[in-house]
């Protein structure tokens, strides 16, 4: 049986699918006993509307690897931070097109501005704080003139 | 938690306030999903309807686990009539032109903001939890109407003219945020609960701030300040947006998608 937390490594962020729920800092605790195991999760914003749909997709992946009790659990303290992603989901976000977070968002340190995910300029501008999804704002490339999303640091 | 039943059920009503606030201002932002003035505004007013139905069901959850009596976060939500709704009468104001939305949101999201950074220190763990969540995206919010105050305000002959005609209207809403009952006094005694009277100032030097920097001019408290939200008084408004808002519920009980 493959173990619970190589499992979630396996599910999606449904929202960007090359990302997944352990990289994006959104698996908090797996605890796992012979018998089951109990998974808690927290949102990336209250109204993520891709929680249910991770929650589902954590129960399959788990089930199908063989383990028959799960359970998920959700929890919001501490909250989430961008600061949770990985170096490495961090570079799928952006070979996906997606600028990601900034480091250390909680402190306030270090925030530079988003490079072009297309051209890699640095010389980009903020068009709109909201994008298709809560957690990411519109920019646009000042080069090359491509609008591109980033990742809201938060 | 460890507290009393008598304390327990101002808790309930408590939350239950708070829920109100962010459905139904939720659920007016909705309303203008497809009819902003343009894309980018169409998604963030979408965005932050999203988020604060999203805080609303924070509140409720907790709310119907405070309650312990077998109401879910969904009853709560719409399964109860507009007297039983506790939401402040600004937000149920109907949206209006784009500039009164946005005075609407302006009033709220500053206030939101003080409420929001004082809840987060209760001495309730998953109140305290919340309020730290809800915060990071009330922050956002208020960033980006604070830009419209003054992009409107400080606009054309026709935005600053429209704005400024919301933020006359809404006025009179806006004291009431502030006026603590007993149920309010019970908990912040308890330090569960912020203390609204110390809100107040700060809240009217950052509105003062912006709508100066807007050059708007601030409006004078009038005789018509209204107050009694908290106690389930509204006006007409509330009900129409409850007909809609619940209507698939209350005509097929139970419906799931």
């Amino acid at each position: 049986m493959v173990n619970a937390w190589d499992c979630l490594r396996s599910v999606p962020d449904p929202e960007i699918p090359v990302v997944d729920v352990v990289s994006m800092g959104i698996v908090r605790e797996v605890e796992e006993t012979p018998e089951s195991v109990t998974v808690t999760i927290t949102p990336t914003y209250s109204g993520c509307p891709a929680m249910y749909e991770i929650e589902l997709s954590i129960r399959e992946a788990l089930q199908s690897a063989g383990h028959t009790q799960v359970e998920v659990k959700t929890k919001i303290a501490p909250v989430w931070t961008t600061d949770w992603i990985t170096e490495e989901a961090r570079e799928q976000l952006r070979s996906y097109g997606i600028a990601p977070p900034e480091r250390r968002c909680a402190s306030g340190n270090d925030l530079k501005t988003p490079a072009c995910t297309f051209c890699g300029s640095e010389k980009t501008r903020l068009q709109s704080e909201f994008g298709s999804t809560p957690c990411k704002a519109l920019r646009v490339c000042l080069e090359c003139l491509q609008p591109f999303e980033h990742f809201k640091c938060i | 938690m460890s507290l009393n039943a008598e304390i327990r059920g101002q808790l309930f009503n408590y939350l239950l306030r708070h829920a109100d606030d962010r459905l139904v201002l939720g659920h007016r932002l909705s309303e203008w999903c497809g009819h902003g003035p343009m894309l980018e505004e169409d998604l963030a007013l979408a965005n932050i309807a999203l988020d604060l139905i999203g805080q609303a069901s924070l509140f409720y959850k907790l709310a119907a686990e405070t309650e312990a009596n077998g109401r879910s976060e969904d009853d709560l939500a719409f399964l109860r009539d507009s007297a039983e709704f506790r939401n402040l009468q600004l937000v149920e104001q109907p949206n209006g032109d784009f500039a009164y939305t946005i005075a609407r949101q302006f009033f709220f999201d500053v206030y939101d903001v003080l409420f929001l950074e004082q809840l987060s220190l209760s001495t309730e763990a998953e109140i305290s939890a919340i309020g730290a969540k809800a915060l990071k995206e009330a922050q956002y919010h208020l960033r980006h109407t604070q830009q419209w105050m003054l992009r409107l305000g400080d606009g054309t002959e026709e935005s600053h003219r429209r704005l400024q005609d919301a933020v006359d209207d809404l006025w009179r809403f806006t004291q009431e945020m502030f006026v603590p009952d007993e149920l309010d006094h019970t908990l912040t005694a308890e330090v569960i609960a912020p203390d609204l009277e110390t809100l107040r100032s700060s809240w009217q030097e950052s509105v003062e701030q912006t709508l100066r920097e807007a050059t708007l001019e601030l409006p004078e408290d009038s005789q018509y300040m209204t107050s009694g939200s908290r106690g389930g008084y509204h006006t007409e408004h509330l009900g129409y947006l409850l007909a809609e808002m619940q209507v698939m519920q209350r005509t097929h009980p139970g419906a799931a998608w």
